[in-house]
């Protein structure tokens, strides 16, 4: 993207010519962090360090100043944060500082920011909250301790990154600060949790937050650890060794193995086309006329293997993991690269028993084996990334499908669930892809439906699903462990609809081409609202609150109007306020 | 199971190829004939002489015979066409018509045909009794016919729901034999199919006029961009300009026979003679017209517009019309009342497409009047009948508000209930032709207050006894 075509023109219309995003990153190759493990044998502690090369955006059109940050940069903080748990179970502590003097990190880079689309903007944003929470995920459920090491000034995005870690510590050099400046020098919210975080998780007085967030310099020092803003405030010459002090006591209450040997994470293997991308269990075809992409997740083949041995021997090729992450791998791509394919049509192909492996294997050991575990979190982790997709999901449960425990979730997680009654049999034999196996479509519950897979609102499907109706989620408990068939599956809540074989084909091409119609905008927000039902966490209001504000002030002539603060930013003039609120 | 489809429900649908639309049809017959035997006509009848649409085909479409009515074949036909069929008007104007039902206008085509379904067997019911003062057995097996025709025109709507729309489709085909015209619960969509219709008279009227309106209806349907929809109501068109025939010769037999009767007593005061006075015909008309123009809607509509951009619905004969039919720089006046006085302004012409079709109905009204008014001349009297303004009596649009004289003089509240009477049908009046309602069932004979036809059915004689009546 450069400045010509990235730009929002005076009307406000967005130019886009968005480059295809790949979020393929390997520590080798990394260009602004580095991921230091060499002692965590010893200490159990890792380093992550930020060093981010100027000339390293990940599209034209701006220089990544001052440790600032752009897309690019946090594909390679999210490929960092997943091979520290599964490569290394000895890493206990992650110490996340930065490789520059004098500058921790300032945030997402604003020029970039001023250049971006809307699309690319809220893709961006949405994309660094699910990796800060997925740090904070990491602490409360892998025994891996997040920890700043806040070694110069953090401003903005910056200081939210800290504030994503367990522990902040600041350095006391007397001019480094912690900041959120984004409401008073650029016109937006510091939306990568930020706001959320100060209060919720932080626990400052919202009087405290005000003075914080409206403070372009920021805080340092006594004040800033009164206010809670930082832990502790350390002077540079005791600096090091603190951090460390710190990391080694984080480290020292880790449930992390002694013992345990990590996995590698090979480069996905994967085939893109004009017309969609295979990869190995899961695959997309686009149907760019009908504006969808039908997505198919495919069971293991035979079965999953039951010991903990064949599991950790089997790493990355063990079918769970190696279809969660291509199933990653692919809703980030798609919500990236494919803004038009509105509609996800998701299905599942294989068999039940096998695909219920996994779900024996994760009821088994994600207790007592860190692999299991983390295989479990990152299968949650991807079913909140599909939660929180602005697509309309449409799970389509036919004959040959596996939609049982685990995989059911896939379904669950959508905005409707189509079963087919009966088989397409008639169609079977000239469409050897297609269902019609001869058996009907069969759905199953396990016990992971209850609990094991929890949305950000901290219920599970089933409890977001039946809200306020927990005799019915509890009738479902004595439900788990059997075959059910389109009809009962209607009656039992657990699909929209159930049409039958003549119906089918009708019914889906209508529902379709009908949704297909409606404003892309209204059905973001209302898939968002109808998604999350009851408690908010701490989570789920940063999706909720903070980004769908955020989203909304992008959008306002205020920030990216051309006389807005953040397209007036660094120009050396004032942005033109409209002075009314809203 | 077996069954003959193309014996028992004629069509031109490859019904016989059709499982989804085997068993739409399957579940729903036993439920219309249920409907036919509580809801259809009460006098009770061995079989009528009727027609049958039995093929599509320029010559022949239909089969003349003897049949008990609840063996009468219903069937399913669309107008034959070629395959290239594009969409006349709109905003996808010179697009293939589509061939099924796109997902975007699901709904509001699913609308469109239920409202037109619902008005089918709400003249059935609104009917039913009527065949118990029937003048004549040649006009008992017409109001038959048009009972009977009008039961086809719901089945081709359900079909329409069955093949197109899903389930949603199938519900909705079962809810038009649920509402019931009349019905307190569940009454008929629109206003006008719930009124009773209480006398021949008002059946020939409502033949006349509000059937007419159908016409209209069907006319903008069958220039849809839905092509299946567009076929079906070219094919009802066939069959309703007989139950027009039925409304326009009535009237003339009604009117000569006032002309015999005025002549033979030498006064208009024929009541007492067992005649309709000129005077209730031109009442009748007011009231039968004026209702008929509410079926239009609002003189400025959106729906309308939106219909009509979208291809949904187009204008009265859309493509003989010499325009872009896309009208989005186009304007149309409608008439409407503005400071006191009834006026005319220019509107977009998308807004207008409700009275652009009013207007051609209007016209197209004007042609029966000339018809009894050439009887009157004929017949030696000054005395014309003449269709009242348009903003008489509505109660639908923009005149709605207010009150205007057949001429077209807006009067207040006060001088329209001392007028009323005078203009609409009055109790006296309804009083008096429901007593002239005696029914005649032998073969060859008449009712006082109706001339007999010129001509028979199918070529027979008026004496043929069109009807064995149970």
């Amino acid at each position: 993207m450069t400045e010509e075509t990235g730009t929002i023109d005076a009307a406000g219309t967005e130019h886009e010519e968005t480059p295809a995003v790949s979020f393929d990153a390997d520590p080798a190759t990394y260009r602004h962090w580095t991921l230091d493990t060499s002692g965590a044998a010893e200490t159990g502690v890792a380093y992550l360090r930020l060093d981010i090369d100027e000339a390293g955006g990940i599209v034209p059109g701006y220089e990544l100043k001052m440790n600032s940050y752009d897309l690019g940069v946090d594909i390679e903080l999210y490929d960092a944060t997943q091979r520290l748990r599964f490569s290394h179970p000895e890493v206990r502590t992650v110490v996340v500082t930065s490789g520059k003097d004098k500058n921790f990190c300032a945030g997402a880079n604003i020029r970039m920011l001023a250049q971006s689309s809307h699309p690319w903007k809220v893709n961006f944003c949405k994309f660094t909250n699910e990796t800060r929470n997925g740090m904070e995920d990491a602490t409360a459920n892998s025994g891996q301790t997040y920890i700043a090491a806040v070694n110069g000034t953090a401003a903005g995005g910056g200081y939210e990154l800290a504030l994503a870690c367990e522990q902040i510590l600041l350095i006391d050099d007397n001019s480094s600060a912690v900041s959120l400046p984004e409401v008073p020098l650029l016109g937006v919210l510091p939306g990568t949790g930020g706001l959320t975080r100060v209060i919720d998780k932080r626990r400052v007085r919202k009087d405290r937050a005000d003075v914080f967030a409206t403070t372009s310099e920021g805080m340092r020092g006594k004040r800033a650890v009164e206010w809670r803003l930082v832990d502790e405030v350390v002077p540079k010459r005791a600096w090091d060794e603190t951090v460390a002090s710190r990391a080694a006591s984080a480290a020292a209450a880790s449930s992390r193995p002694a013992d345990g040997t990590g996995i590698e994470l090979p480069p996905l293997q994967r085939e893109e086309t004009a017309d969609g991308i295979t990869y190995q269990h899961v695959k997309a075809t686009f149907d760019r006329d009908r504006g969808l992409v039908e997505i198919t997740v495919l069971g293991p083949e035979g079965g999953v293997p039951e010991s903990l041995e064949r599991v950790h021997e089997l790493g990355a090729a063990f079918w769970p993991l190696a279809m969660t992450r291509e199933l990653d791998d692919l809703i980030l791509r798609l919500r990236a690269n494919e803004l038009e394919l509105g509609t996800w049509l998701i299905r599942t192909r294989g068999d039940v028993e096998d695909a219920l492996a996994m779900e024996r294997v994760i009821e088994r050991h994600s207790r007592d084996d860190w692999l299991v575990n983390e295989v479990r979190h990152y299968f949650k982790r991807v079913l909140k990334r599909l939660d929180v997709t602005s697509r309309s999901l449409i799970a389509l449960i036919e004959p040959g499908s596996c939609f049982a425990g685990a995989l059911l979730e896939l379904a669950l997680a959508c905005d409707r669930q189509y079963m087919l009654d009966g088989t397409l049999a008639d169609d079977a034999a000239d469409d050897p892809s297609g269902p019609g196996q001869g058996d009907e479509a069969q759905i199953m519950l396990s016990a992971s439906n209850f609990g094991t897979f929890p949305m950000s609102n901290g219920l599970s499907r089933l409890g977001s699903r039946f809200f306020g109706d927990d005799d019915h989620v509890a009738k479902l408990r004595q439900e788990t462990d059997r075959r059910v068939e389109a009809r009962e599956a209607l009656e039992m809540g657990l699909v929209t609809d159930a049409p039958d074989d003549i119906d089918w084909e009708d019914e889906i091409r209508i529902m379709l081409e009908e949704r297909a119609s409606l404003s892309p905008d209204a059905l973001t927000g209302m898939e968002a609202n109808h998604r999350f039902v009851g408690p908010e966490t701490m989570e789920s209001r940063i999706f909720s609150r903070l980004t769908a504000w955020q989203n909304w002030i992008f959008v306002r002539p205020n920030a990216s109007g051309p006389d807005g603060a953040l397209r007036r930013y660094g120009t050396g003039r004032k942005a033109d306020f409209d002075r009314r609120r809203v | 199971m077996s069954i003959d489809y193309s014996e028992k429900i004629p069509n031109n649908v490859d019904l016989a190829g059709d499982r989804k639309l085997q068993r739409a049809l399957e579940s729903w017959q036993p439920n219309f004939i249920n409907w036919w035997k509580t809801m259809g006509p009460a006098v009770p009848t061995e079989d009528v002489y009727l027609r049958t649409a039995v093929d599509v085909g320029k010559e022949g479409w239909a089969q003349f015979g003897h049949v008990a009515m609840e063996e009468y074949r219903w069937g399913v036909f669309l107008a034959e066409r070629g395959d290239d069929r594009r969409i006349a008007f709109g905003e996808q104007k010179g697009e293939p018509a589509w061939q099924q039902v796109p997902g975007e206008y699901r709904a509001d085509l699913q609308r469109l045909i239920v409202i037109q379904g619902d008005t089918e067997p709400a003249s059935v019911e609104q009917q039913r009794r009527l065949g118990e003062t029937a003048p004549s057995l040649y006009d008992l097996r017409n109001l038959f016919q048009v009972n009977v025709e009008e039961g086809r025109h719901l089945w081709a709507m359900v079909y329409l729901l069955h093949a197109f729309f899903g389930r949603n489709g199938r519900e909705e085909a079962e809810a038009l034999l649920h509402r019931n015209s009349g019905d307190l619960d569940s009454p008929r969509i629109l206003g006008a199919f719930n009124e009773e219709t209480p006398d021949w008279l008002s059946f020939f009227m409502f033949t006349y006029f509000t059937d007419r309106d159908g016409k209209y209806q069907l006319g903008t349907l069958k220039e849809s961009a839905f092509d299946p929809l567009s076929r079906t109501c070219e094919f009802m068109l066939k069959e309703e300009a007989h139950h027009m025939f039925v409304g326009t010769t009535g009237i003339d037999r009604v009117v000569t026979r006032t002309c015999e009767l005025m002549r033979e007593h030498d006064t208009d005061e024929i009541a007492p003679h067992g005649g309709i006075p000129l005077e209730v015909i031109q009442k009748y008309v007011n009231f039968h017209y004026s209702v008929s123009l509410d079926l239009f809607g609002s003189e400025q509509s959106t729906n309308a517009a939106n219909y009509f951009t979208a291809g949904l619905k187009g204008r009265w004969q859309e493509e003989r019309r010499r325009d872009d039919h896309r009208l989005t720089e186009d304007s149309g006046t409608i008439d409407l009342v503005r400071d006191g006085k009834v006026t005319q302004d220019e509107v977009p012409a998308l807004l207008a497409l409700n009275s652009d079709l009013r207007n051609e109905y209007v016209k197209d009204c004007q042609s029966g009047l000339k018809r009894w008014n050439r009887i009157l001349e004929k017949l030696g009297f000054d005395a014309r009948l003449y269709l009242p303004h348009v903003g008489f009596n509505r109660h639908v649009g923009l005149f709605s508000d207010h009150h205007v004289t057949p001429a077209g003089d807006l009067i207040g509240e006060d001088t329209w209930k001392a007028k009323e009477d005078s203009w609409l049908p009055s109790e006296a009046d309804k009083v008096h032709v429901q007593s002239l309602m005696r029914p005649v069932y032998e073969p060859g004979k008449i009712a006082g207050w109706i001339a007999p036809p010129t001509n028979g059915i199918n070529g027979k004689p008026f004496e043929y006894e069109y009807v064995h009546l149970a």
